[in-house]
């Protein structure tokens, strides 16, 4: 039988052991509670599609970072302070993977153009609609905006109507290749945004277009 | 003046009504469309927490919310793209895009979590329209593809 003396002495022992055991390590005393949490925030820069970054201005306080180069990144950590660091490829999966994952395809832009003062596409462009039709297929919750355009050939009037019908040509051989109406916007620009600039009443093919925007 | 300002007031009024309950693309006054939704995703809108699916439209002063296994992306009426991965809010504070000009601002924060962006026609418009904010930072954008997380250390 053990008595209730023994008892205690036993349980001193343990926590005896215990300290000494906590002895043995560093012992981390728990911060002040800070005024602010502590962040831990990370923002880098990724390369675009031709490999190279535009840039991204980083304002805490008063501090400012400009990230430029790809993989260029900034920290917030627990000092609250604005630090530059280069960000190993190896930590953007790990931390955005999933992240980068979820973004939605780049939209896409197409340019059809159209024969002289008409709403008849070229026999080019007619082709063209195959793989249009392809891409507006492979998306999911697809937009389709439609803009028309002329070139400077006759009064303005006359172009923005022109244009606008041109759109809705392009709108209707979309629904023609089974593409739901109630996914497509369109417009007419007229003579106002020229692929290649020209003095007025020039002929010019190339500005007589619909530019098809899938997203 | 008073009568254009109340031309374009009675024609925004007609395109509103003229765009109410249908699937169209992006107009004035959505900011852009969800794309992507994956595992538990929420739109919270005035209060309500609705469900998020590939296909709804977002608008200003939405917040997109997931949860431990969820992620959402989204395509703006720039073109722009934003995505956010798991247990993370963004808030939609203000979107403002002239299809015709490329005029105007986009301006969300990331309260938590994890976000991926692609700038689109705003920022290459004018430098400084799009802006991401965190709870510690401002991100000012020029063209250009980037990542955020933001959160408490633990």
């Amino acid at each position: 039988m053990i008595s209730h003396h023994a008892t205690r002495g036993l349980l001193l022992l343990f926590a005896g052991a215990l300290l000494a055991g906590c002895a043995a390590r560093p012992v981390v005393m728990a911060p002040p509670p800070p005024v602010v949490s502590p962040r831990d925030d990370l923002f880098v820069v990724l390369p675009g599609p031709d490999g190279k970054a535009g840039a991204v201005t980083v304002t805490h306080g008063g501090e400012r970072l400009v990230l430029d180069q790809p993989y260029a990144g900034a920290r917030i950590r627990e000092r609250g302070r604005l630090e530059a660091a280069r960000v190993p490829e190896s930590e953007v999966r790990d931390v955005f993977g999933e992240t980068l994952g979820a973004l939605p395809p780049r939209p896409v832009s197409f340019t059809v153009f159209f024969e002289f003062s008409r709403d008849e596409l070229t026999a080019e462009s007619r082709d063209a609609f195959r793989e249009i039709s392809a891409e507006i297929a492979r998306r999911p919750a697809v937009e389709i905006i439609v803009i028309g355009h002329t070139d400077r050939v006759g009064p303005l009037e006359h172009n923005d109507a022109l244009s606008l019908q041109r759109a809705a040509r392009v709108r209707r051989s979309l629904v023609e290749a089974g593409v739901a109406a109630d996914r497509i916007e369109i417009a007419g620009r007229g003579e106002r945004e020229p692929l290649v600039p020209t003095g007025d009443e020039v002929p010019e093919p190339r500005n007589r277009r619909v530019e098809i925007t899938v997203r | 003046m008073v009568s254009r300002s109340w031309t374009a007031a009675v024609a925004a009024i007609a395109l509103a009504l003229a765009t109410l309950g249908t699937t169209a693309p992006v107009l004035a006054g959505d900011a852009g469309m969800i794309k992507v939704a994956t595992g538990e995703a929420w739109i919270v809108r005035a209060g309500a927490r609705l469900p998020a699916r590939v296909g709804d439209k977002v608008q200003t002063s939405d917040v997109i919310a997931t949860g431990a296994k969820g992620a959402v992306g989204i395509t703006f009426a720039d073109d722009s793209r934003l995505s956010i991965g798991p247990n993370s809010v963004l808030a939609i504070d203000r979107f403002v895009f002239d299809s015709t000009t490329h005029a105007g601002a986009s301006e969300t924060s990331l309260r938590k979590g994890t976000l991926a962006a692609v700038s689109g026609r705003l920022a290459r418009q004018s430098p400084g329209a799009m802006k991401v904010k965190t709870p510690a930072a401002t991100l000012g954008v020029r063209g250009t593809e980037f990542l955020i997380r933001t959160g408490e250390a633990d």
